[in-house]
């Protein structure tokens, strides 16, 4: 093994720890969790922009604010952003920066790899993003149903940059799965059983599987639009005797894991906040970590409850109804286990508590609609109305962003060594709670009352006016809530309180580690006693050092006498997802491009693997060694 | 919340830990973290495939146009063609088993071979779609003709990926790049190669062999 070389082939490695330079080269598993965060946050804004829009053309019946056709590519644009750009990217953002720290690794399993998603995420989402200055945004809605992205009703680029953007995303989503898989089998601490690990690694360990069998499906489905699209194919076209239900069938098979690949990281996070600030273990681990694999399992058998009134005849349809009611089996056990943990607790009203309380009762609310529309006589009535806007606005913003807000008041802390500010945040969270509920509760009766989602304006005097106005008045309360979290967040960054490592006496590993929290995670690797380790050193007198089963003292004996060793920085992850989106450009916009970029990403193929994958070493006390 | 009983540390130790055990430390499964990211990936894979395979089952006997696949296919030459692609998981073995052994020559034997058979098979294939073509089968033509030519296409990229890996250890065992070809990297090329291949068994029996009983 040359572990000792710095230089690899032809390409030196860039060893720079600081600066622009530092940043676009690394692999560490914590920075690349804070560029995620960052990341996202900008497309969140970006959506939330595109959707203040769409309320604001839907103010008052008859607005022309806008062209229907931009009104198209705004909601599409927003759903697709949401979804994609802003809350799947937030939460990877928490499962890279905690992962590793939670289960005692040094890093993930594959740092170059993990590089990779987060480039090609960002090249991806501004590639998506590029269509709104060149031939307009994509306009058939982010779940893109057959055929309205056939050319004949799509003609332009439109479509192209979704399919394309979606394909891009795609591949680094996966690969953070097989990433995030690798990493909780194969680098938990000595003492670290699956079965010790925090609820939020288990919640990440289900969402990694959840993407890793139906991300797949929506690759195929993306190939089956673009050779439809750019090579004359016809998988959609009736003419040909296509049967365009075939791709909401495919769809759903990805969109409905989908919906859980975002809120089981979520429900990991409200896991680890609401045991801390009720200063009590998590009510019923075991039952919760079944309970999170059991709605994995049943998310792959319940995609049809989102085209009922295509006509599957009653049995398919009896049976989706089943398998739906089911998942709320579930996912109740987890409420109740959540209100068990607060049951009897030593309860700190703090504010990341206070997100989790609203992620609770928002996602209640949105799981209620969710079993409603289980009932195929009442969801003949509400499909493609605003009801089911309601119901994943309830689920997704109410519920997912809700944790993710509080996720980023609890760990704060630990990235800056600060407190996010109490008073805003208290503003933050009643702000948004409160426009968000304006906004969105009125969509229940716009959609019993007939609205359909997606139209462009509705008619005066069939009594849509007043809780349409009202939600685009909600809508700007909300923005004003998520203009002072976004105040607060980077004024603290600078001026937050000063605190200690361990702020709010917190359970898991992570908060054993001293804030800022050094690149190698542990000096030494850490040995796992109980559930929730650092509780127990704290207060149940365990011994950090106590002998576990599969500790090898000799492995930490080397280190402390060689130093530890560390994955290089590479460039070869940015280059490679700079080649990927160069060939997506190529696909729409000329053939030759396409044939350079597929060869560069070969290049870069050939550059990342013989640059291999060996490392240096750093000594804790002595900084780094060759 | 109660500890957990410590387990009492084994009494025999291994040796003093290699250089090789610092920078990969023993894993809680015992699998290298590469072979068992390999396996995930091909999980996943059996999904691609998989959804790719079901669109083909979907559109059987579907097309409005001809040709159909009764007209155009020559099973006795496609059985030949898979035998060939199938041969090349047995040299696959061999090669992994000469890069366990060190044996540096046979490895390359073995190496070369396999990327012969899988570039037999890629002309194959190329012959194939070459014949279809004249026989007025295109991607446009009828439904048969875009699942057809995507899924053998979506193989034949897998194949050809599989060829460039194999023929990239073979160039560095060649150039004595004694870093880059070593067991475990032969292995997870070898892993690759078996679940092509196995993919292929599914093609020719859905698409080749179902087309017989209609």
């Amino acid at each position: 093994m040359a572990t000792q070389t710095t230089t690899v082939g032809r390409i030196p490695r860039v060893k720079k720890q600081t600066g622009l330079w530092s940043w676009l080269t690394t692999v560490d598993h914590k920075r690349i969790g804070i560029m995620y965060a960052f990341a996202a946050l900008f497309f969140f804004v970006l959506g939330g922009i595109e959707a203040l829009l769409i309320r604001l053309q839907l103010f008052k019946p008859n607005l022309d604010l806008m062209h229907p056709e931009t009104f198209n590519q705004l909601f599409t644009m927003h759903g697709t952003t949401m979804l994609f750009l802003a809350a799947m990217p937030l939460t990877a953002a928490f499962m890279n920066y905690l992962l590793p720290l939670m289960i005692g690794a040094r890093d993930v399993a594959f740092p170059r790899l993990n590089a990779f998603s987060f480039w090609i995420f960002v090249l991806g989402g501004i590639f998506i993003n590029t269509s709104w200055f060149l031939d307009g945004a994509p306009h058939a809605a982010w779940t893109g149903y057959a055929n309205l992205t056939t050319t004949q009703y799509s003609p332009g680029t439109n479509t192209d940059f979704w399919v394309l953007g979606l394909q891009l995303l795609g591949i680094g989503t996966l690969i953070s799965s097989f990433n995030f898989i690798v990493t909780i089998l194969n680098m938990r601490a000595p003492g670290m059983s699956l079965i010790r690990m925090p609820v939020f690694v288990w919640t990440t360990f289900v969402t990694a599987f959840l993407i890793l069998f139906s991300f797949p499906v929506i690759t195929i489905a993306l190939f089956l639009i673009m050779f439809d699209r750019l090579f004359g194919t016809v998988f959609f076209s009736v003419a040909a005797g296509a049967d365009v239900t075939l791709w909401q069938h495919i769809f759903w098979i990805f969109g409905h894991p989908e919906v859980y690949i975002l809120v089981m990281p979520a429900m990991g996070i409200v896991s680890e906040i609401l045991p801390t600030f009720s200063r009590k273990p998590l009510f019923g681990y075991s039952v919760m970590v079944f309970s999170t694999v059991a709605i994995g399992f049943l998310g792959f058998s319940v995609w049809t409850h989102h085209m009922f009134t295509i006509g599957m005849g009653p049995v398919a349809t009896s049976a989706f109804a089943l398998t739906t009611m089911a998942i709320a089996i579930p996912t109740g056990v987890k409420v109740f286990n959540w209100l068990g943990t607060l049951w009897g607790g030593n309860i700190r009203f703090k504010t990341p508590l206070l997100f989790a309380l609203g992620f609770l009762s928002m996602f209640v609310i949105g799981g209620i609609t969710g079993v409603m529309h289980s009932a195929v006589p009442a969801n003949m009535q509400h499909h493609d109305t605003y009801f089911v806007v309601a119901h994943f606005h309830y689920v997704i913003l109410g519920g997912i962003m809700n944790a993710i807000f509080g996720g980023f008041y609890y760990w704060f802390p630990k990235l800056t060594g600060r407190l996010m500010n109490e008073r805003l945040g208290k503003w933050h969270f009643w702000t948004f709670l409160i426009g968000f509920n304006m906004t969105f509760f009125p969509f229940h009766f716009l959609g019993l009352m007939g609205m359909p989602r997606r139209v462009f304006t509705y008619a005066e005097g069939i009594g849509l006016e007043f809780w349409n106005a009202f939600s685009t008045v909600g809508a700007f309360v909300m923005a004003i809530g998520t203009m002072i979290f976004l105040h607060n967040l980077f004024a603290s960054i600078r001026n937050g309180e000063k605190c200690g490592s361990d702020p709010w006496d917190a359970r898991t590993l992570e908060w054993s580690l001293p804030t800022p929290i050094p690149p190698h995670n542990f000096d030494e690797i850490p040995k796992i006693h109980a559930r929730d380790e650092f509780w127990a050193r704290k207060y149940e007198g365990v011994d950090p050092n106590a002998p576990v089963e599969g500790w090898n003292p000799e492995l930490d004996e080397y280190e402390k006498k060689h130093g530890i060793h560390m994955p290089s920085p590479s460039i070869w992850p940015l280059i490679l997802a700079i080649a990927c989106t160069v060939t997506a450009y190529g696909l729409i916009y000329s053939p030759w491009v396409m044939v350079g970029g597929i060869l560069f990403i070969i290049v870069s193929i050939f550059g990342f693997a013989y640059e291999g994958d060996d490392g240096y070493y750093i000594q804790p006390t002595k900084g780094l060694s060759q | 919340m109660s500890t957990y009983p410590l387990p009492q540390q084994e009494a025999t130790q291994p040796a003093s830990p290699t250089m090789d055990a610092a920078v990969h430390p023993e894993t809680n499964t015992g699998i290298n973290s590469k072979k068992l990211g390999m396996w995930v990936f091909l999980a996943s894979e059996c999904l691609l495939f998989g959804t790719l395979i079901g669109t083909y089952i979907v559109y059987v006997g579907q097309s409005v146009t001809g040709p159909l696949p009764q007209d155009l296919f020559d099973i006795p030459l496609t059985t030949l063609f898979t035998f060939v692609l199938l041969t090349s998981s047995l040299t696959v073995v061999l090669a992994d088993q000469a890069a366990r052994q060190g044996n540096v020559g046979k490895l390359r034997l073995w190496l070369a071979a396999t990327v012969l058979l899988g570039l037999s098979f890629l002309g194959f294939q190329f012959f194939e779609y070459k014949h279809f073509i004249e026989a007025g089968l295109f991607l446009k033509t009828n439904l048969f003709g875009s699942t057809f030519y995507v899924l053998t296409g979506f193989h034949g990229v897998h194949v050809s990926i599989g060829v460039i890996w194999f023929l990239s250890l073979l160039i560095s065992s060649l150039r004595g790049n004694k870093r880059a070809v070593n067991a475990t990297n032969v292995e997870l090329a070898g892993l690759y190669w078996h679940f092509v291949d196995i993919v292929w068994i599914v093609v020719f029996g859905v698409v080749y062999l179902m087309s017989e009983i209609g």
